[in-house]
């Protein structure tokens, strides 16, 4: 057996050594949760993590592994939360298992986002570098603006739904009958959602996405999208299609994304759209670089402890943000500035060898 | 007539961005770097000068002399401090130093001024009527329009004539070459966001006399915007950012006069979008083809 470990390719040991990581840890959470060791404050945001880790590791496919840089993921995240609410809200009659419910929604959620993806992916991934940034900056916005004016009721007669582009129209213009209930209120968000998300199920979900994201980053496709990344044009020199790569890395990355904002939409009695701006897509930008690009378990890591700093850090409420940028920077100077990668190799021997 | 006013608002508006841009598009150009804390020093040049003139009683002129003062240094520090070492780094790393400068010049104005918005006097009041009262414009837009293509003047002869001028366009050209012709790069670099710092505090004026609530955030979105514009005209291009940063801030005034005022800013993005697929590099940014 221990042969058989040693006798794997290095990458899969890390695979393999990821996915037992996120187990253990779900394990001694789960644990910890029902020795009512972990305080209220903190089981409430193991299901965000989930669902940030799952956000930080597709952003990474597309950041990381396809190098593509884009700053409008949590358009995404959007479409995902916000169809994921309707679709839960809606089949609550339907579907009454909870957790079959939210496994319906997710996946509404991931196949309409994926298709947003698609339907983005077409016009951007023809563009390259900071061309490419701004334009999925530029849809990250627009998705919010729409998201911002929908308007949905479901009755049973079905889903009602306007669009309210110029803020005329309210929640009577649905004509719904007396049986119906609102469910997402134009600029107010989702509203009585009922909360069916949960630790196990954000673990699920992160677990699907390291399958998908590992399995596709290892297989001849994945070695293609690398290809890309490294030279595009050597790339298409040996016959490699490299904007329906690129779409493949993007599709799925937007698809996850999606299933990610159904858990977070899902776990919280109401949510703006105005929650996914462009912040949101930087933050979940700074746990994929700082967590490594490319590196899928520095994503799962970065997510973690980002999202718990500021929070542990609500001792000292009023400079925590700025606590949170300094530690940015400083990390960032750290890990990238020549002169304090040389002062650490003459520090750390081992460090000195693998720049030889 | 109506038309016409929501025109020159747009135009108004524009100069702002165009202003702004300028100082994006001039870091792009030279340092090859996404500067998303140039919004933010906007808000430090708004916050300067509504000190200088509610709290030290000073007159407008010196008032945004100092706030163009304080953010030409704050420029140079944040560069020396957090870009000049990550200069051989990866564009992501510069790009997330940027937005961590970002979040703290933010935070540290929210630490300062509080969460409450300050109310920005205008530096000019009063409006302009013509054509017996039908056409009505605030002295703050001529004002704002007239600084930018004072700004847009200087620059432009700063850029061709001068000596430094010229060192800057050589650097953004070829970094290498530039340093054997006896450039000192770093030096370039600095006077570079010396420059667009200052630009940066004039747009926090003209931008916080047009529409005054002042607060910490108050920066990030015309900063957004205004990188759009730079995009939008070919970024690295000084007539490019003026010219986006105008068409942007018309658009954006007509959208929202005309078709919905909830989606004034999808359809500034839908243009960028259509515009950077019919010509990627900008409307006239130079495309570069790729060598092999």
């Amino acid at each position: 057996m221990l042969n058989k470990i040693k006798n794997l390719k290095s990458t899969t040991k890390v695979d393999f050594a990821t996915y037992f990581g996120v187990i253990v840890a779900f394990i001694v959470i789960t644990i910890l949760m029902n020795q009512g060791m972990l305080k209220r404050a903190h089981v409430g945001m193991l299901v965000p993590i989930c669902s940030y880790i799952t956000m930080a590791v597709a952003l990474n496919l597309v950041v990381g592994i396809s190098g593509e840089l884009s700053l409008g993921h949590a358009g995404f995240m959007s479409i995902g939360a916000f169809t994921g609410v309707i679709a839960a809200m809606s089949l609550t009659s339907a579907i009454p298992s909870e957790p079959i419910r939210l496994a319906v929604a997710m996946v509404v959620a991931a196949v309409c986002s994926g298709a947003a993806g698609a339907v983005i992916g077409i016009p951007v991934l023809r563009l390259r570098g900071d061309y490419l940034a701004i334009v999925t900056l530029a849809f990250g916005e627009i998705i919010k603006e729409l998201m911002n004016c929908l308007i949905v009721g479901h009755d049973s007669e079905g889903l009602h739904i306007i669009f309210n582009y110029n803020g005329s129209k309210s929640v009577e213009d649905l004509h719904m009958l007396t049986d119906g209930a609102v469910i997402v209120k134009g600029a107010q968000g989702t509203v009585n959602v009922d909360t069916i998300s949960t630790f196990a199920a954000g673990f699920v979900l992160v677990m699907v996405t390291l399958v998908i994201v590992l399995n596709l980053v290892r297989s001849r496709s994945g070695r293609a999208i690398l290809a890309c990344r490294d030279n595009r044009i050597a790339a298409e020199s040996v016959g490699i299609n490299v904007t329906s790569y690129k779409m493949m890395a993007f599709v799925t990355s937007a698809a996850l994304a999606g299933a990610a904002g159904a858990l977070y939409g899902l776990n919280f009695s109401s949510m703006q759209a105005t929650k996914f701006d462009f912040n949101q897509s930087i933050l979940v930008l700074v746990f994929v670089v700082l967590g490594g690009l490319g590196n899928i378990w520095g994503s799962i890591i970065a997510a973690t402890v980002l999202y718990i700093l500021p929070e542990a850090l609500r001792e000292v409420a009023d400079l925590r943000m700025l606590v949170y940028a300094i530690v940015l920077i400083v990390v960032m100077l750290a890990t990238n500035s020549p002169a304090v990668k040389n002062v650490l190799s003459k520090i750390l021997p081992k460090r000195r060898k693998e720049m030889d | 007539m109506e038309f016409l006013s929501y025109l020159i608002s747009g135009i108004s508006l524009g100069s702002v961005y165009a202003i702004i841009a300028l100082g994006y598009t001039m870091v792009y150009g030279i340092a090859k770097m996404l500067n998303f804390a140039h919004g933010d020093v906007i808000m430090v040049g708004g916050y300067i000068s509504f000190c200088a003139m509610s709290y030290l009683d000073l007159p407008w002129p010196i008032a945004v002399l100092l706030a163009m003062l304080v953010c030409t240094v704050l420029g140079v520090v944040i560069e020396g401090l957090a870009y000049k070492p990550l200069r051989q780094a990866t564009s992501l790393a510069v790009l997330i130093t940027a937005i961590g400068v970002s979040y703290f010049l933010q935070n540290a104005a929210l630490l300062i001024f509080g969460a409450t918005p300050k109310v920005y006097t205008p530096i000019i009041s009063g409006t302009l009527k013509l054509f017996g009262g039908q056409l009505s414009i605030s002295y703050v837009s001529l004002v704002t329009i007239a600084a930018c293509i004072v700004i847009m003047i200087a620059l432009t002869l700063f850029t061709d004539k001068t000596k430094m001028g010229k060192a800057m366009r050589a650097c953004s050209e070829d970094k290498g070459a530039a340093q054997l012709m006896g450039i000192n790069v770093n030096g370039t670099i600095s006077l570079t966001f010396a420059i667009g710092s200052a630009l940066a505090a004039v747009a926090g004026v003209l931008l916080c006399s047009s529409y005054p609530t002042l607060m910490n955030t108050t920066g990030s979105m015309p900063g957004i915007k205004a990188f759009t514009a730079a995009v939008f005209g070919g970024i690295g291009s000084i007539p490019g950012a003026f010219l986006g940063g105008i068409l942007l801030g018309i658009i954006e005034s007509l959208a929202k006069a005309y078709i919905s005022t909830q989606l004034a800013n999808s359809i500034v993005f839908g243009v960028l979008i259509v515009i950077l697929l019919v010509r990627p590099a900008g409307l006239l940014g130079k495309y570069v083809p790729e060598k092999v």
